[in-house]
């Protein structure tokens, strides 16, 4: 015999079904009064530093049609790269900018939008700087553990020819699945497909 | 020191195909997802502030109801620690919650289900863990409901959680079950779980101990998040 390890098991995941709107936007999904508005509505919260990107999207499923039901978080760095987060120790971040938020596809067409500001750089666990990109969370019904993902942007090649997890993949030729189009200035769009030859590069992280 | 979160088990959660639960097939991705270690990306991750809380968020009996108005059902309580894998109770952070009502009809425009909405309840309802981890909230028992998959799938009674942590990596979501449930051996969704072990961890026992008497029983739901590695050696190898 040996000692326990007692260390716990993480709670299982389980999808966030057709509803998540109900919890987590609700005033999107015509709740209202309950809470003044829903969470991650705003990135930005005053006058903020960097420049002021739109970021649109959509989620496919494998038969290529976008989900009308999906919630997408993004959780970004401000313009010089800081988080707004306690977590965040390499300085303050911009105080106007909350680094985190969240949208709902659109009811008929699936498109989902963020307002915020173009993201800096941040290191890597041993110090290479990785090139600018925004995380995003994935869930909706039929997703049963939600899915990490990143933006990169099509006007950083040397940063993303350099970039320590881009440079990861194995197949190299999925690495256009994480890079935006961008269809005016400033104006970054990105499609998630979930399945099929074009199926984007998830993370297990 | 940290040395980043502790890997996701992928064989504990459920897969991202799992046929029985149909809407699994067309959304579920096909290829294996990249592994890295957690970065500063993943190990920050958004906080709010108790003051973000109105005073009836945590009750969904009244958060939604007009004048004195109350939701129909059986009055619960939901109470429990949110911990990590190191059993470390996570603070400050919040929890968003949602369900159907006690019918087990959902307040949403693309529900469809014949059992009539309650005018007293709205659904959603949110709190935050306590410096030790811990959280309460009061709301109804939720209904079971029939969902379309097979022609006769019934969602056992449950409530869906969002919780977020100290990290992006630890942010999840996922549903709490009422013991005694026979439902929950007969869910599709349940089932995507692979062990027993595992849904068993999602299902909250009844708690007389903290029942409020002639008022509202109470359920203890404890949920887990990632843990984050500490060690005073950290030795990361060169370009991993
Ligand atoms: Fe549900």
């Amino acid at each position: 015999m040996v000692q326990p390890l007692d260390h716990l098991k993480e709670s299982p995941s389980q999808t966030a079904g057709p509803y998540v709107h109900i919890g987590c936007t609700p005033n999107f999904s015509g709740i209202t009064g309950v809470y003044p508005q829903d969470l991650g509505h705003e990135m930005i919260t005053g006058e903020v530093s960097g420049t002021p990107i739109r970021i649109t999207g959509r989620v496919l499923d494998g038969t290529g049609t976008p989900l009308r039901d999906a919630m997408i978080e993004i959780w970004q760095p401000d313009a010089a790269g800081l988080f707004n987060s306690p977590a965040e120790t390499r300085g303050r971040a911009d105080p106007n900018f909350t680094s985190w938020g969240r949208a709902a596809s659109d009811m008929v067409t699936g498109e989902f939008a963020f307002d915020t500001v173009k993201p800096g750089a941040v290191p890597y666990v041993d110090g290479r700087l990785q090139a600018p990109h925004v995380t995003l969370w994935i869930v909706a019904r039929g997703i049963n553990l939600g899915l990490h993902t990143r933006m990169y942007f099509p006007d950083e090649d040397a940063a993303n020819a350099a970039d320590p997890i881009l440079t990861r993949i194995e197949h190299q030729n999925r690495v256009r699945t994480l890079i935006a189009e961008t269809p005016g200035k400033g104006h970054y769009h990105f499609d998630i497909h979930l399945q099929g030859p074009t199926e984007t590069v998830f993370f297990d992280i | 020191m940290t040395n980043g979160y502790v890997n996701r088990d992928r064989r504990w959660h459920p897969a991202a195909l799992t046929p029985d639960y149909k809407t699994s097939v067309a959304r579920g991705p096909r290829q294996a997802p990249l592994s890295f270690p957690t970065t500063l990306v993943e190990e920050t991750g958004p906080v709010f502030g108790h003051e973000m809380l109105g005073r009836h968020d945590n009750d969904l009996i009244v958060n939604f109801a007009t004048g004195d108005g109350m939701a129909i059902g059986p009055r619960i309580i939901v109470h429990g620690q949110l911990r990590d894998e190191f059993g470390r109770g996570v603070p400050n952070t919040l929890i968003e919650v949602w369900q159907a009502n006690a019918g087990g009809r959902y307040r949403h425009k693309k529900e469809s289900y014949l059992a009539p909405l309650d005018p007293n309840f709205g659904g959603c309802g949110r709190c935050m863990t306590d410096a030790q981890g811990f959280y309460e909230f009061r709301t109804i028992m939720p209904g079971p409901y029939p969902w379309p998959n097979t022609m006769n799938d019934w969602r056992p009674a449950h409530i869906h959680f969002s919780i977020f942590g100290q990290a992006f990596a630890q942010r999840l979501i996922t549903q709490m079950y009422f013991e005694g449930d026979p439902l929950i051996w007969r869910c599709p969704i349940v089932d995507t779980i692979p062990t027993r072990e595992g849904i068993e961890s999602l299902v909250a026992p009844l708690d007389m101990a903290r029942t409020v008497p002639m008022d509202a029983r109470a359920y203890k739901f404890d949920i887990t998040l990632r843990g984050r590695r500490q060690t005073l050696f950290e030795n990361r190898m060169e370009g991993l």
